[in-house]
């Protein structure tokens, strides 16, 4: 599938699980459903950059440089769920480093998979 | 003066020039000046979601008096000094570069200076903001003593907390508040209980709860005593 087909793909997606949401908002999505793009906003770009090159404003600080979420190499190499563990229990949960903190008790699972979503379209939807 | 001639004056003359002992009470001070820029109320979390975080301006107020040490408020609020590098809300007032992202300080936003008797009223009134008396009686923290070697180790290598927090001028990270100050600004029950559950006291909070045991969170509150007791 080209980059094109899979960006139009996820979009019709995306839009699909808009218009569904409300029917499954009961059950399926308890959250707020807030979307990953958000959610990376507000707790990742600090560390991994506003664009998610992983060169945030913290990064001077910082002994060990964050993942660039756009290396498609990187990113390729862990699975979801490898992705949804280093957010949700930290770093050191997948062998990496400490200075990844655990969010699994800031947000929710439902809230980690949208931010795993998010990650998957940049490293490899977005041109990255 | 009405509240409506109040708020005209201070869009247009600003605090200072208002006309002396106009704001004789603290809560309409606070009220006034302060709400549109930080939550005197706890917000409806639930309702708003993270995004709250997004739009937050300024830190919420309303546990206040949990929070703040009030000599320490009364000075700051006449001359506020910015204790967060970034921002309240970091990911607004950074850009990206070629060096990779830096603080744009003309998105940087000044906090209002009050006169003395302003900042008097104000502080009187934010110190009977109690909305967490809870979890200040459950904090068991008393201050003790570290060796600066071993606060550092545990803020920096053990827990990674100079990522994002400043321990000194010129040591640390950007997106959260400065540290060096913390002793002088926050009451110590407040640094411990903050530490130990950040999300108790703040559902949107960019600190991660990363659930340290008791001795851990003491550690790291008496490191705060320790540097900011070296502060001027």
């Amino acid at each position: 599938m080209s980059r094109t087909t899979a960006m139009s793909a996820l979009k019709t997606l995306k839009m699909a699980a808009a218009l569904c949401a409300p029917l499954f908002l009961a059950t399926a999505l308890p959250a707020a459903a807030e979307d990953g793009e958000t959610l990376y906003k507000i707790y990742c770009t600090q560390c991994h950059g506003v664009e998610g090159f992983g060169n945030g404003v913290n990064v001077p600080a910082m002994s060990v440089q964050p993942r660039n979420h756009h290396d498609r190499s990187e990113m390729s190499a862990r699975t979801d769920e490898e992705l949804f563990k280093a957010v949700k229990h930290g770093g050191k949960s997948i062998n990496k480093s400490v200075l990844m903190p655990a969010w699994g008790e800031n947000l929710n699972d439902d809230e980690i998979n949208a931010l795993v979503l998010y990650l998957r379209e940049l490293c490899c939807n977005s041109g990255g | 003066m009405n509240v409506k001639t109040l708020a005209a004056a201070l869009l247009v003359g600003g605090l200072a020039q208002l006309p002396a002992g106009a704001l004789a009470d603290g809560k309409q001070l606070v009220e006034t000046n302060c709400a549109s820029c930080h939550a005197l109320e706890r917000p409806d979390y639930g309702a708003l979601g993270h995004a709250e975080r997004i739009t937050r301006k300024g830190p919420p107020l309303y546990f206040a008096g949990n929070k703040f040490q009030a000599e320490w408020l009364e000075g700051w609020l006449q001359k506020p000094q910015r204790i967060r590098p970034a921002g309240v809300f970091p990911p607004a007032a950074v850009k990206p570069s070629d060096a990779g992202d830096v603080i744009d300080p003309a998105l940087l936003e000044e906090h209002p200076a009050l006169s003395a008797d302003e900042a008097r009223q104000a502080t009187e009134y934010l110190m009977s903001l109690h909305a967490f008396d809870d979890l200040i009686a459950a904090s068991t923290y008393e201050p003790g003593t570290i060796a600066a070697r071993m606060g550092q180790l545990n803020f920096s290598k053990f827990n990674g907390c100079d990522s994002c927090h400043q321990d000194s001028a010129t040591t640390g990270g950007f997106s959260g508040p400065e540290l060096y100050t913390a002793w002088q600004r926050l009451q110590p029950k407040f640094i411990a209980s903050f530490i130990a559950d950040p999300v108790a006291w703040d559902p949107n909070t960019l600190m991660p709860k990363t659930n340290l045991n008791e001795s851990a969170v003491e550690r790291l509150s008496n490191y705060l005593k320790l540097i900011g007791e070296e502060q001027p």
